[in-house]
């Protein structure tokens, strides 16, 4: 069954040391969980990005929460770099997994299919493979006969915790999630999914044929936790826009050290959305 | 309203070359962080007729996709992307592409300096027929001898599975075409007011100059019209800073 927490007790679940995959900054991101882990000091985070990293993993990596990140790219998209992101790939305090966005996302589609691996073309000639020794290239050994065709196997992903945010669960514990289908390919891939909701409804979205094709089976959900705005300041598709103030204070904020930790721990902006 | 009697900016010329690589084709996506793609996908899609579609990462009202973030690599799989837009923070004659970072690859993952990362170029640049490479910056720095990373090469080795790859760069200066066998760019055309000298003096890389190069063409007053109102419009769902910044439009 789906536990039905309150947040502390979500991000509680996700331990030091965790893989833990999550969305870009328009797919649905539980911000206030993300605070709330970086509240209790969490450590060495092996973030995989689902399939570029947005303004979380920035604050994740400013607070020193983060070992190791595994993404397309990690970015704050029109509001630019990522301050903490770049500063801690300069000084050496983060490692990178530089990937491709289909093949992350091919990855934990093999971690969901329960694979080994999956083959994937491109890449070749990249150098991505040269910083990617767990990327490998085979002859497709399906060619036909005396043809070579290099490919590249992608090893499958299954992360610890998959953490997102999405609009509303129902009273079993479905999640609907709409088109952002990579977070049901992460709550498949996952050991555990921990998701937070901006509401409960009393309804059964399974047996609704408009809302089951969007929606995650409770089947895959561990636990939900309701969160109003809890997406801010990034925003969430179908509900409410991005807090672009607050977004660039962030941006101007976290371009130091000393200005991220003051930003993370304002409480008037903060408080208002805990 | 904008202005149609306004000279043509660096901008629109770049919007306008890359619209001129995008006739008769039948769907292009737009990726992120790429307002000066959407706009030319939007005004080739005005000019088809109504024969082209345009698919734009990020808009609500121009994306088809629907089972997720991997639906617009596996459309371009099945050979239903005829067109894809990619940049660098270096890109080099041989049209390899530097998404990643700037310094010794030997010291990856630190960087003397470091881009966001390669997106979906490692995959889209193989697979999407033609791809236009394009650059806010004409410059030695960016347009560069070697590439310090190569987030997806320009040419790959017979055998590799290639349908795709590029086609044409445009920057603030020129258009130059790619001839994929050669390896190599060709200077196409140059801007208003750009010269040959110009575009060599500020680019890193060796090209072809043919014996006479054209100006780029500048657009009709209808197309100048329309890139103004409508395009400006229709960039500002996904781009409302860019579409503000470029015609006071959003």
């Amino acid at each position: 069954m789906t536990d039905v927490l309150s947040i502390d007790d979500l991000v509680a679940r996700i331990p030091d040391g965790a893989s833990i995959a999550l969305p870009s900054d328009y797919s649905g991101c539980a911000m206030t969980a993300v605070r709330k882990l970086i509240q209790r000091g969490v450590r060495d985070l092996h973030v995989i990005s689902m399939p570029q990293g947005g303004f979380q993993v920035d604050m994740l990596v400013g607070a020193g929460a983060v070992a190791r990140i595994e993404a397309a790219a990690v970015t704050l998209g029109e509001y630019g770099i990522a301050p903490r992101f770049t500063a801690a790939i300069k000084s050496g305090e983060i490692e990178m997994w530089d990937s491709t966005c289909p093949a992350l996302l091919a990855s934990l589609q093999a971690g969901e299919k329960g694979l080994p691996f999956v083959p994937f073309r491109g890449i070749i000639g990249s150098d991505l493979l040269r910083v990617r020794p767990d990327w490998k290239v085979i002859d497709n050994p399906m060619a036909e006969s005396g043809v070579k065709d290099p490919i590249v196997l992608l090893p499958a992903t299954r992360p610890d915790v998959a953490l997102f945010h999405a609009l509303k669960a129902d009273a079993h514990g479905n999640v609907w999630i709409g088109v952002q289908r990579e977070l049901m390919t992460a709550a498949h891939a996952a050991k555990q999914a921990l998701v937070t909701v901006e509401r409960i409804e009393d309804a059964d979205f399974l047996r609704d044929p408009v809302m089951a094709p969007g929606t995650i089976s409770s089947l895959y959900v561990n636990a939900i936790a309701v969160a109003k705005e809890g997406a801010w300041p990034v925003g969430l598709d179908n509900a409410y826009a991005a807090d672009h103030k607050a977004l660039q204070d962030y941006t101007s904020a976290a371009a130091t050290a000393e200005g991220f930790a003051r930003w993370i721990a304002n409480p008037a902006q903060v408080a208002a959305h805990a | 309203m904008p202005d149609v009697n306004a000279p043509v900016s660096a901008h629109e010329m770049m919007i306008l070359a890359i619209a001129s690589q995008l006739k008769g084709l039948r769907h292009i996506a737009v990726g992120a962080r790429s307002p000066i793609p959407g706009s030319a996908a939007h005004l080739a899609r005005l000019l088809s007729g109504g024969t082209l579609r345009v698919s734009i990462l990020g808009s609500r009202k121009h994306s088809p996709f629907v089972n997720g973030a991997p639906e617009l690599f596996d459309c371009a799989s099945q050979g239903r992307i005829d067109a894809f837009f990619l940049s660098g923070g270096q890109i080099d004659g041989n049209a390899n592409i530097n998404l990643v970072g700037v310094g010794d690859i030997a010291a990856y993952p630190r960087a003397e300096a470091r881009f966001p990362g390669s997106f979906g170029s490692a995959y889209l640049y193989f697979v999407v027929p033609r791809v236009i490479l394009f650059t806010l910056e004409h410059t030695r720095r960016v347009l560069c001898p070697k590439v310090d990373f190569i987030s997806a090469p320009g040419t790959s080795a017979p055998g590799v599975y290639r349908p795709g790859g590029p086609k044409a760069l445009v920057t603030p200066k020129c258009l130059f075409a790619f001839d994929r066998d050669r390896g190599r760019f060709t200077l196409q055309s140059t801007h208003p007011g750009v010269t040959v000298d110009e575009v060599r003096d500020a680019t890193g890389f060796e090209f072809d100059i043919p014996p006479s190069v054209p100006e780029t063409p500048t657009p009709d007053a209808a197309t100048l019209s329309l890139l103004r109102t409508d395009v400006a419009k229709l960039i500002a769902e996904t781009y409302p800073a860019f579409s503000r910044r470029t015609w006071g439009v959003g």
